[in-house]
This record gives structure tokens, C-alpha cells and sequence, in this order.
């Protein structure tokens, strides 16, 4: 049968409404909504997890991720200059340290720092210094790329510029290159910090105290004394609470960034 | 100190196979202004890029307020601040106002004081009339006003010579006049500078000395009212022609 371009339009769309309705009809029957209401939604659980789970676990998740993220930005500029290096050891060291750490799973690499490095260096460090070497190695691998990138992305001109008035090469870097590039990743970094967020609830593996339970553990603990899934549902939203203002910002600072122009040419 | 500013004897500029300057040389003295003119690919920006040492030269010597900057152990950066640059684009720097544009160098470099740098700034903003934009993030600029603040951060440094590259080339066409007003008014007050430019009329009227490039070489240099006005060179003559008068030529033949 022959339609017109508006015809089809509508015919089309009323198929994808179509889909969607059938789906969530099918859901809505098959799911077993009372088990999931006590499986997910006990109040009596929830609400013995307060104020913990807020004044405790959400507090170190915040605590584990910025050490991180301090210590893996930091690492991660190191890493990006030795890889703009023009000293060939230097980049062969960073582009070996970050192809590895990003390669490898980071629960591993958490393993190997909590057992490797009292073995390889006698010393056993307090457990956030732990906390902190661990996420931020890892990090900083990520976020060494990121930086590369954006002090590549700073126009010539600038360092030129910079030059002709007499400033030597690390002067420019550091006062005109670099804070431009920041200015540039700040982005992807926020999303980066996301991740990084999202990662630490892998330092379980480290074995914490109670009072040093960061949300992952903390829910899992209280999962083994209750009957419910609930724990699991609250550590996920308090997740939310720090996930999602991270990604508006992220995506302001795209959008920000995006339409101010950075360089003239 | 000598009469001589610039001076460069059998320079020589490759970019991989591509020779870019083949054995130039050149001397400009103090206070004149000169002009550096030619078709696209002659070698005039590189040229000026190799007075400060932004292009490193293969060879021949260059030699700039008594000091030779061809020498590997001299002091680079101590001598450019003394070479003020503007280019093409621009380039203020894009994450400070202008008035941290001009004061930063001078700070981290010359490590004038807070209180100087700023008076500095601020006096170079007057001669440019700028003044009323200190606050002025470059993006919030138009481009005459931009070069204008971009002048004024070379001439924080006081630099004994001013190279200018293509300084109105990525104006729109009103704009340009702003920006040959104050390079003018430099020359008025006895800058020595050494400006690679399309604009004829400023060279004809501000420069002491025209030089005409193509191919890498110097062709053609001399008065402005000669080089300019009469000149003896075919080849001057042929991209004089086509620069003053654009609408009376055929598409250039394949050479």
C-alpha cells in the first residue's frame, strides 16, 4: 500500500508506543511485584541502616574517592608530561605504567598493592594511604591520557606567545599550557571522578574495619544480617547522590566549554 | 649602544627537504622600521620567526641587540624578552583578562613587582586604548582589539625591538586600521621594527626600508618609494602588480 511521508511518520511511531506498552504490560504481569516490595522496599531494614549509612559509609566513599582522585590527577599529570617527554625513557616508563594499569583489572591491581607492596618494600602503609595509591594509580592512568590530550589540544600559538616573551619551556607549560588544558578536560575529568567513584567500592578487598566501610561493603555487611535485598537498593541511591550531580556538572561543563571558544586563530 | 639592532648574515632555513631561506642577510638599525613584503611561501614569516629564535636556523648567524642568539649557549629566553612578538592570530593568552595578559611575563619573567607590572600594564593599555578593557577575558575582544592588547603585552616587556607577523592579516577589513594606527604611532615614537605585511600603504608611508622576498632569497630592498614606487626587479614588479591592482590580472600562470 502506498503512504505518504506523513502517513508512515505516524505509522511508524504508533508501532514504537505499540512495543513499548506490550513490554512494560509483560513486565508489570510477570514480575511478582509483592516478593520484590520485600525483597528491596523493607522499611524496618532501611531505616536501621540510618544514619550509618550516611554519617559512615556515603562519608568514606566521598573520603576514599577524592585521596584518589588527588593522588590519580597528580600521578596523571606526571605521567602525561613524562609521555610528552622528549627524554625517550620517560615515555617508555609512563606509556608502560599506563597501558597496564589499564588494562588489568582494577580489583587486581588493588590486590597487588594491599599484598604486594609490604612484600616488595617492608612497609605497611596506614589503610587509606592504602586507599589512596590504590584508586589513584589506577586513576591516574585513565586520567594521564585525558591530560596528554588536553595539553595537545592547547593551540601552538599560546606556547609561542609564551616564548617570545621570554618565558622558558617549563614556565609556559606550567603557567600558560597547563591551565588551559585543564580548562579543556574538565569534562571528561568530572567523568573520570565518576568512574572513580563507582571504583571504590572495590577497596572492600582491602579489609576494612567496620567504621573505615565505605557503601559497596557497607550494604553487603548488612545484607548478610537481614533477609533483604534492601541494603543493596539504599548503598545503590546513596551511589546516585554523589553519580548524579557529577554528571549535570559534567555535562554543564561540556556544554560551557563546548560553546566558549577556547582558542583564537 | 651601536646603531645596528638586527643583524643577520647568510641565514639558512630548511623544513626537511624544503629549503625555506636560502642565505639571507639583512641588518635593520635602531629606530627604523622595516618592512618585509612578498608572496605567500617566500619565506618572510620564517624570516621573522628565526629573529627570536622561534624557528631554529641551519645556518648563518643572527645577531640581535648585541647579542648573537645563533650561539647554542646563549640565553634564549633572557634575549626574547627583549624581542617583542605579534603575530598573525594574536595569541593572547586565552585563560587570563587582559590585564593579567600583560602583566604574567612581566611577572614570572622579569619578576617585576605586583605594583609595576600593573602601572606597566596599564600605561601600555593607555597607548593602545584599551584601557577601559582590563577586565576583559580575549574571547570578549574583537580581533582589532585583541592584536591591540596583544601589542601592548609585548611592549610590557620594553623590548628594544618589535617584530611584527602579519599583524592585520586575520582582521576583518574595518578593523585593520585600529591596529595600523597604533603600529604608527610605534614607529612615530622610534621603535625599531621589523613588520612582514600585505598592507602596502603602511609600508609605503611608515617603513624606512621595503624588502621584497620570493623563493627564500631577498630580491628586491631599498626606500619604500623605491622598492614600492619604482621597482627595478621583475619580479617585484609582476607581485606589485597583482597586490595594487587585483581586478586588472589573469590567474597567476603555473610556473
Amino acid at each position: 500500500m502506498a503512504m505518504s511521508k506523513r502517513q508512515r511518520a505516524q505509522y511508524i511511531r504508533f508501532a514504537q508506543y505499540g512495543v513499548l506498552i506490550v513490554v512494560i504490560l509483560l513486565v508489570a504481569f510477570l514480575a511478582d511485584w509483592g516478593q520484590i516490595r520485600r525483597a528491596f522496599f523493607n522499611t524496618e531494614i532501611a531505616a536501621s541502616m540510618f544514619p550509618n549509612v550516611i554519617t559512615v559509609a556515603l562519608k568514606n566513599t566521598i573520603i576514599y574517592t577524592a585521596l584518589g582522585f588527588g593522588f590519580g590527577l597528580a600521578l596523571g599529570l606526571v605521567l602525561a608530561l613524562m609521555k610528552l617527554s622528549s627524554v625517550g625513557p620517560y615515555r617508555w616508563i609512563a606509556t608502560v605504567y599506563i597501558e597496564f594499569f589499564r588494562g588489568v583489572p582494577a580489583l587486581l591491581v588493588f590486590i597487588g598493592i594491599y599484598y604486594g607492596v609490604p612484600i616488595a618494600f617492608q612497609l605497611q602503609f596506614p589503610p587509606l594511604t592504602t586507599v589512596m595509591l590504590a584508586l589513584g594509580g589506577v586513576g591516574a592512568a585513565y586520567m594521564a591520557e585525558t591530560i596528554r590530550a588536553g595539553i595537545q589540544a592547547v593551540p601552538k600559538g599560546q606556547v609561542e606567545a609564551a616564548r617570545s616573551l621570554g618565558m622558558s619551556q617549563g614556565r609556559a607549560m606550567i603557567t600558560i599550557v597547563i591551565p588551559q588544558a585543564f580548562r579543556i578536560i574538565l569534562p571528561p575529568l568530572t567523568n573520570e571522578l565518576i568512574l572513580l567513584t563507582k571504583d571504590s567500592s572495590l577497596i572492600y578487598i582491602l579489609g576494612l574495619f567496620r567504621e573505615q566501610y565505605e557503601l559497596t561493603k557497607f550494604g553487603r555487611e548488612t545484607l548478610s544480617r537481614s533477609p533483604s535485598l534492601t541494603p543493596i537498593l539504599i548503598a545503590g541511591l546513596c551511589y546516585l547522590i554523589i553519580t548524579l550531580p557529577l554528571g549535570y556538572l559534567s555535562r554543564y561543563l561540556e556544554k560551557r566549554t563546548g560553546g566558549k571558544k577556547v582558542s583564537v586563530v | 649602544m651601536s646603531d645596528i639592532c638586527v643583524e643577520i648574515t647568510g641565514l639558512k632555513k630548511s623544513f626537511g627537504p624544503l629549503e625555506v631561506l636560502k642565505n639571507i642577510d639583512l641588518t635593520v638599525n635602531r629606530g627604523d622600521v622595516v618592512c618585509i613584503i612578498g608572496p605567500s611561501g617566500s619565506g618572510k614569516s620564517t624570516l621573522l620567526r628565526c629573529v627570536n629564535v622561534l624557528e631554529e636556523p641551519n645556518g648563518g648567524k643572527i645577531v640581535v641587540n648585541g647579542t648573537e642568539l645563533t650561539d647554542p649557549d646563549v640565553d634564549i629566553d633572557r634575549a626574547r624578552t627583549k624581542i617583542g612578538m605579534v603575530f598573525q592570530g594574536f595569541n593572547l593568552f586565552s585563560h587570563l583578562n587582559v590585564l593579567n595578559n600583560l602583566m604574567v611575563a612581566q611577572r614570572k619573567v622579569l619578576r617585576r613587582s605586583e605594583s609595576e607590572a600593573r602601572e606597566v600594564a596599564l600605561r601600555n593599555l593607555d597607548r593602545v586604548g584599551l584601557r577601559d578593557k582590563v577586565a576583559s577575558m580575549p574571547a570578549q575582544l574583537s580581533g582589532g582589539q585583541q592584536q591591540r592588547a596583544a601589542i601592548a603585552r609585548a611592549l610590557s616587556m620594553d623590548p628594544e625591538v618589535m617584530l611584527f607577523d602579519e599583524p592585520t592579516s586575520a582582521l576583518d577589513p574595518e578593523l585593520v586600521g585600529d591596529v595600523l594606527g597604533v603600529m604608527r604611532q610605534l614607529a612615530d615614537e622610534g621603535m625599531t621594527m621589523l613588520v612582514v605585511t600585505h598592507e602596502m600603504q603602511f609600508a609605503r608611508e611608515v617603513a624606512d626600508k621595503v624588502i621584497f622576498m620570493d623563493g627564500g632569497y631577498i630580491v628586491e630592498e631599498g626606500p619604500a618609494a623605491d622598492v614600492i614606487g619604482n621597482p627595478q626587479e621583475e619580479r617585484t614588479q609582476s607581485f606589485l602588480a597583482r597586490v595594487l591592482d587585483p581586478t586588472h590580472h589573469g590567474p597567476k600562470d603555473p610556473e
